[in-house]
């Protein structure tokens, strides 16, 4: 049915670039699908309403319609308003007062997220040299505490519980006691999830506020929310002085809709972005670069981020060496499929990447990388090294090897083949990712 | 509470931003102009309606108010409209035989969605028909997600079959489908972990699961149910596309309605899809789970408008 925010967009933008000139009426066509796909998008309506306003006053004047390329300018001019709309950079990092623990609070909806991110905050942090407590204040849903203790055990930060207490000021109240006492840079409290309408835990949420007086307050949403974003993020922004916002589940193919409502609305900027279930999904918010992503101009920065974080530097300088010398064997292959599991999923890598646009409904092959890793895993060093001594019985003892055919072994080897052979041709040009990808 | 009363109360939000715009609009006795639907098209957006659903539904009341036969107010032919809606989706997939014994359902969703508590809410309500209920607790990825379902079985009257965290989920279902058949136990509710609906993996995952419980039960699982949280926008269609694709869905169950959410994005997936909606979550109570009324839920959902005084 409905095809993604950027494939709209896209979708609308190429008529208007395909045309030489463009009439009013054009760019009021073009604003009305845009307001489509921004409503599909769950763009709260009133802020769609006014962004178009702002987009079209400034895509009807004159000077763009008379220009030689009046698609682009208006792509350009929706691009523009959309980095203001999600707001300008805001600072993902905290301030460390000297004399006490830092405090940073997390409230939220129910399901929006609050556990997981907490641990990733505290993980993040503890990263950095900082020694981070964390507490569960959530003593509503069965299990919580289990859960944040799990977490807590798996990212290696100490945990401040109470399994009696019904009182979670009280405890919060003891938790900032001890990461006063027992020098604790930072203090991670997670509370329990609540309505906005439900005034007694609103209630109960502000005391416990009150009580902590954090250096930071985040709200966490749950990314995929519709037009009841807006709302439940004034109520709580109403109640509690909320510093900046967590987006969560922005994996999926939410089209983040929210994101472009809540800085228009709610006044606080978005801070980090949850991507995953596991403690390293959270990356810092860019406005930039989340509208550049929606608009379907890729996010190399990310990505580049990414690298420099996770890949192994050493390495990558040997295999260049390597591809330089022209001695790019199987095994430099095997190393540089492992070495690219470490960015994150490869739907999310072509995501990221400008100009790659996936057909709906298309999915990159995970299972693929895996056959390749264990093909080339169940050769021996001398195959790796020298593929052409890899004949007849050799395939199919690796095709046995690998739980493969001896079709996918054959396939493997000429592609390989087909990339060293592109490695050649590219000479001092030579790509770093691997061309395996089917 | 009779179901009107308690979805009722649920929509009670919803209904006050739908009717708040459109008092003029339903006032008796008023021909429609332009503005008039402009003011509906906004209201039912902002119940996250979607656009496509929308355009459906404003087309289906243009209709049928141009039909000089037609005696019924405004407010009706939109009612009529979103219960046929609802309607035509439940006839499109028919629920499966519940005497099979035992009946097995599988309950998935994305993550944060309510499931595991749907599933309590649900066993409360089947223990309380007389029932013998069994939870499956395949969840073995979400730190402590398995003792969560266990205090709900303790509480609700319900056994629980479960393995150590981190043990295949696939494995779990078909131990307790097999331990159910086993005790002849009534019902068999499997709680899975929540997953966004674009991972392969994960979904591949959850297809094995379905599989297996088949190797058990040749017709199981006989009801698989998409837990939906009312505060999900347009992309809740997204989900019901993908789970449908993978495990092929029967219903859906609405959660968290008892909010400001408008869980409009049933009428959407209705609309798109023909997937009807099986359950309505519309309080923190284990009793505010409830069977789903389309022709009720419409009637709570445009109430009528008193005249102005």
């Amino acid at each position: 049915m409905f095809e993604s925010l950027t494939e709209r967009l896209h979708g609308v933008f190429q008529k208007l670039v395909g045309r030489g000139r463009l009439s009013e009426q054009d760019v009021k066509d073009a604003l009305r699908e845009i307001r489509r796909v921004l409503l599909e998008a769950d763009v709260n309506l009133d802020v769609a309403r006014d962004f178009l306003r702002a987009v079209e006053a400034r895509a009807v004047g004159a000077d763009i319609l008379q220009s030689v390329t009046p698609g682009n300018q208006v792509v350009k001019i929706v691009h523009e308003e959309l980095v203001t709309l999600l707001g300008g950079p805001a600072p993902s990092g905290m301030q460390f007062p000297s004399n006490r623990a830092a405090v940073l609070l997390l409230a939220g909806l129910q399901g929006s997220g609050k556990t997981t991110t907490a641990a990733k905050l505290a993980k993040h942090w503890a990263g950095r040299g900082k020694r981070v407590l964390l507490t569960a204040l959530d003593l509503q849903r069965p299990a919580a505490i289990d859960q944040l203790e799990v977490l807590a055990t798996s990212i290696g930060v100490p945990v401040h519980l109470d399994r009696e207490t019904k009182d979670p000021v009280a405890l919060a109240v003891a938790a900032r006691r001890r990461a006063d006492r027992e020098g604790f840079d930072l203090l991670v409290a997670d509370t329990a999830g609540r309505l906005h309408v439900d005034d007694a835990l609103m209630d109960e949420v502000a005391r416990v506020h009150a009580s902590l007086e954090p250096t930071e307050t985040y709200l966490v949403l749950d990314g995929m929310t519709g037009q009841d974003a807006v709302q439940s993020a004034q109520v709580f922004t109403g109640r509690l002085p909320v510093t900046g916002f967590v987006l969560t589940k922005m994996d999926g193919d939410t089209r983040g809709g929210a994101a472009i409502s809540l800085r228009a609305v709610a006044g606080a900027p978005i801070r980090w972005l949850g991507v995953g279930e596991k403690v390293d999904g959270l990356e810092a918010f860019h406005a930039d670069r989340l509208a550049s992503r929606i608009l379907g101009m890729g996010d190399v920065l990310t990505l580049v981020e990414r690298a420099q974080e996770r890949l192994d530097v050493a390495k990558a300088a040997e295999l260049e060496k390597r591809l330089r010398k022209d001695r790019f064997t199987l095994e430099d292959f095997l190393q540089q499929l492992q070495e690219m599991k470490k960015l994150g999923p490869l739907e999310e890598i072509v995501k990221m990447l400008p100009g790659v646009r996936l057909p709906a409904g298309a999915r990159v092959d995970e299972r693929e990388m895996k056959r390749t890793e264990a093909i080339i895993l169940s050769m021996t060093p001398l195959e790796r090294e020298r593929p052409k001594v890899i004949d007849g019985s050799r395939r199919k003892r690796i095709a046995r090897g690998s739980g493969t055919t001896v079709q996918d072994v054959n396939r493997l080897l000429r592609q390989f083949e087909q990339a060293q052979q592109m490695m050649k041709r590219l000479g001092g040009k030579r790509g770093k990712f691997p061309m395996g990808v089917r | 509470m009779s179901f009107f009363k308690k979805i009722s109360e649920g929509l009670r939000k919803t209904r006050e931003a739908i009717a708040g715009q459109v008092v003029s609009v339903f006032r008796p006795g008023r021909e429609l102009d332009d503005e008039d639907f402009q003011h509906l098209e906004a209201a039912l957006l902002r119940a996250d309606v979607g656009p496509e659903a929308t355009d459906r539904l404003l087309a289906a009341v243009r209709a049928t108010l141009k039909d000089a036969a037609y005696e019924g107010t405004p407010a009706d032919a939109l009612r009529d409209a979103v219960a046929s809606l609802l309607g035509e989706a439940g006839a499109a997939r028919p629920a499966a035989d519940s005497s099979e014994r035992p009946f097995v359902t599988l309950v998935v969703g994305v993550n944060g969605t309510g499931k595991t508590t749907t599933i309590a809410k649900l066993a409360h309500h089947y223990v309380r028909a007389g029932e013998t209920v069994l939870l499956v607790a395949c969840d073995t990825f979400r730190a402590a997600a398995a003792d969560q379902l266990e205090v709900w079985a303790k509480r609700v009257g319900a056994s629980i079959h479960r393995q150590q965290e981190g043990a295949d989920p696939a494995a779990v279902a078909y131990d307790g489908v097999a331990t159910a058949k086993a005790r002849r136990v009534d019902r068999v509710l499997v709680d899975t972990a929540g997953r966004l609906h674009v991972k392969a993996n994960l979904m591949a995952e959850l297809e094995k699961i379905r599989r297996v419980i088949g190797k058990v039960i040749p017709e199981a699982p006989h009801e698989t149910l998409l837990v939906l949280d009312a505060t999900t926008g347009q992309n809740g269609v997204m989900q019901a596309r993908e789970f449908d694709k993978a495990l092929g869905l029967s219903s859906l169950a609405l959660t968290k309605l008892d909010g400001t959410a408008k869980g409009g994005v049933v009428l959407a997936i209705a609309a798109t899809m023909r997937l009807p909606l099986g359950w309505v979550g519309v309080g923190e109570g284990m009793e505010d789970l409830i069977p789903f009324e389309p022709a009720e839920y419409a009637r709570a959902l445009v109430e009528d408008v008193p005249p102005p005084a």
